[in-house]
């Protein structure tokens, strides 16, 4: 980046601009071993145990949508981020951002479903802050959770990495949460039935590590939707991803949304979905587990690990053409989590 | 989901293709799809594994955003930087890069600039903001310029005096006329635009297969759509006859929609248009009459827009009249980027060289 560049919208987006972003100047900066693994969460060791810790900022607009709100998707996000590391999350922080004149009752209510959301994880918010900032400093409210967690041994990723024949699984439909978000904003008049998918997925992650030490490779879908993060597994890889159209669960009213305004599941947020890449002789065994958690009931396994094309992932559509799926294209709309 | 899924439905596409090798057998045809939402579908579906190899597809000029100059960007941008101004404008049109700036440029240091869906949603930003003038940029075709001359209409029954649009709307039949006279890739058939023909009717292709003896069919935007209007175009190069056709009949009439044509043309005129790449063509664009000449952005601001300059390299041009691919681009998956365009072409979702960006 030139020094008289500007940052715009797309620098945040979660694209190809933000992921350059980060390496050309986030890491010029603070670059070191464990944060340029670039993960979810940063994972070390301390004193004797495994670590993951992590941090993440909010600033989904509106503030309320349906199937949660701001505070659900800060505790459940950053609980996440550990989760699919292989870390069970115990402890957050909340850091409060809040312009002048915003409503205590919305406050509250923010807060008290940041303290259920944290309780039915099992997680304390344990470190906190807050600030207030003159009106237009800010927009309404925004709150930053940094969040920690131990990675027990017995319960970790596989250390063999993704080869070619391993199974891709996720854990339901594309898309709810930005649909979801979407359709409750200003501008858009339209009902729809979607909710957003914003949920704490540690249970199930955990549930799904128990039985299975051949999981290699986890991510949750935010930002740039499924296709980002199956790029980033490819990128610079041996093999390619192979993904078929017609396995991949969306929700009929998703599917409305996306006819409508002209959007990809593939490409969109999600706040409740984690694909894992599972060596094949185990996967019929992790479908099935994770069918059974009250989070998983629509699991499939949508594609494997291909030896070609290498670093591409490949997607036979429904109607039976291929095309190679890349990263987002062009912008994110913006303030979705 | 109904009424879509019946149009991706594997079996039917299998059986298409296969009538459309037994046509073609291993003759050489080339189709543009004029439209860049056929573009889109054709990459977006894998449809292209459905032909055989002597079919090949060249993309149009029917992306909006692609085919607004860069002239017209500059004065946006030129526009954008006034104090009193708010731009209004569809979202692709932020990225597109003008000589020295984009309007994402321009807001990111302070420009007003707003995202609307549609045309009708920035007369509620102009009611608001009645110390503003607000400028729509008004783009596109026959589809998108009905809904602007609508608001424009509306405009006037607000007596809104905040209001403007910068016109750059085309119309498609001069624009064709132009690209078969300087047709060096030997189109023998057009994918016709099914959104631009549900507001014209099949009327305005027919000196297409009149005079120049090209077929024409109007087809839909699913991939049973598309395959069954190649195989349509394939039966006519076949039969050695030249007409045209509609097999999106669910959704255009031959007439077309009558009440839009109006409403269009009570508010706008022909004129000559300056297309991207395909340069000045006569009674190819829109501009507002004289009657609702205060509407106008074009006359009401004197604004100084800087000398145009292409980035050097950009084929925009070239990709947009079909002639090359965007493959032939030095600068593609180079320099030229979504996220760091150097043409039109690369911004918008239904630009060519953003379609093969993001699907090969």
């Amino acid at each position: 980046m030139k020094t008289d560049e500007k940052i715009t919208l797309a620098h945040g987006g979660g694209g190809r601009l933000s992921r350059d972003f980060i390496k050309k100047v986030l890491l010029r900066y603070f670059g070191n071993p464990i944060l340029s693994e670039l993960q979810d969460s940063a994972t070390f060791d301390l004193t004797g145990n495994r670590v993951a810790f992590t941090t993440d900022s909010y600033v989904v607009k509106p503030l309320f949508f349906p199937g949660g709100d701001i505070g659900k998707l800060a505790v459940a996000g950053t609980i996440n981020d550990l989760a699919v590391v292989g870390a069970q999350p115990l402890y957050l922080s909340c850091g409060l951002i809040i312009e002048e004149g915003f409503e205590l009752g919305q406050l509250e209510r923010i807060l008290g479903s940041m303290q259920e959301t944290a309780r039915k994880a099992g997680v304390k918010v344990v470190a906190g802050d807050t600030k207030v900032v003159e009106k237009k400093g800010a927009d309404q409210l925004f709150i930053n959770t940094a969040g920690i967690g131990l990675i027990r041994k017995d319960r970790c990723l596989s250390p063999v990495g993704p080869g070619i024949g391993d199974k891709i699984i996720i854990n339901g439909g594309l898309g709810e949460h930005e649909a979801a978000v979407i359709s409750s904003r200003e501008g858009f008049d339209f009902e729809t039935e979607v909710v957003s998918d914003c949920v704490p997925l540690n249970d199930l992650i955990q549930g799904i590590l128990k039985v299975s030490p051949n999981v290699k490779w986890m991510r949750d879908p935010t930002r740039g939707g499924l296709a980002a993060i199956l790029n980033e597994l490819v990128e610079g890889k041996p093999f390619g991803i192979r993904i078929e159209e017609a396995q991949i669960p969306v929700k009929e009213a998703v599917k409305g949304i996306c006819e409508l305004l002209g959007f990809d599941p593939l490409y969109m947020v999600n706040e409740g979905k984690v694909v894992l890449v599972v060596a094949w002789e185990d996967a019929d065994r992790v479908l099935k587990i994770m069918q059974k958690h009250p989070l998983g009931g629509e699991s499939r396994i949508i594609g494997e690990i291909v030896p070609e094309p290498e670093g591409k992932v490949v997607l036979k559509t429904g109607v039976g053409g291929h095309r190679v799926v890349d990263m987002m294209v062009g912008e994110m709309l913006p303030r979705i989590c | 989901m109904k009424y879509v899924d019946e149009f991706r439905n594997n079996r039917v596409a299998q059986r298409l293709s296969e009538e459309i090798k037994s046509l073609a057998r291993d003759r050489e045809m080339t189709f543009m799809e004029v439209c860049g939402g056929h573009t889109i579908a054709i990459f977006k579906y894998g449809l292209r594994d459905f032909l055989p190899p002597g079919i090949h597809l060249i993309s149009g000029p029917g992306c909006p955003v692609c085919v607004t100059p860069t002239g017209f960007i500059d004065r946006a941008v030129a526009l954008s930087r006034r104090k009193e101004v708010i731009i209004a404008t569809f979202g692709d049109m932020i990225r597109v890069p003008g000589s020295s700036s984009s309007l994402r440029e321009e807001k990111a240091q302070g420009a007003d600039v707003w995202v609307v869906y549609s045309a009708m949603d920035a007369i509620p930003v102009a009611r608001d903001n009645p110390d503003k003038k607000v400028v729509f940029l008004g783009i596109g075709f026959e589809t998108t310029a009905p809904t602007i001359a609508a608001t424009i209409l509306q405009a006037d029954r607000l007596r809104l005096s905040n209001f403007f649009v910068l016109s750059t709307l085309k119309t498609m039949p001069n624009a064709l006329k132009a690209l078969l006279e300087g047709d060096d890739m030997g189109i023998q058939g057009f994918i016709c635009p099914g959104h631009v023909s549900t507001i014209t009717g099949l009327g305005i292709y027919e000196f297409i297969a009149r005079d120049y003896g090209v077929p024409c069919v109007i087809s839909g935007f699913e991939p049973t759509d598309i395959l069954q209007t190649l195989y349509m175009l394939t039966r006519q190069v076949g039969d050695g006859v030249a007409k045209v056709e509609s097999q999106y009949t669910r959704t255009v009439k031959r007439e077309g929609n009558p009440l839009a044509q109006k409403t269009m043309m009570a508010v706008f005129e022909p004129c000559d248009m300056e297309w991207r790449g395909l340069g000045i063509i006569p009674g190819s664009g829109l501009k507002i009459r004289d009657e609702f000449v205060r509407f106008n952005a074009l006359q009401h601001f004197d604004v100084e827009v800087e000398p145009t300059r292409q980035e050097p390299g950009c084929i925009c041009g070239d990709v947009m009249r079909g002639a090359k691919t965007p493959l032939d681009c030095k600068l593609f998956k180079k320099t030229c980027t979504p996220a760091n365009p150097a043409g039109a072409c690369m911004v918008s979702e239904e630009g060519t060289c953003a379609t093969y960006f993001k699907y090969t």
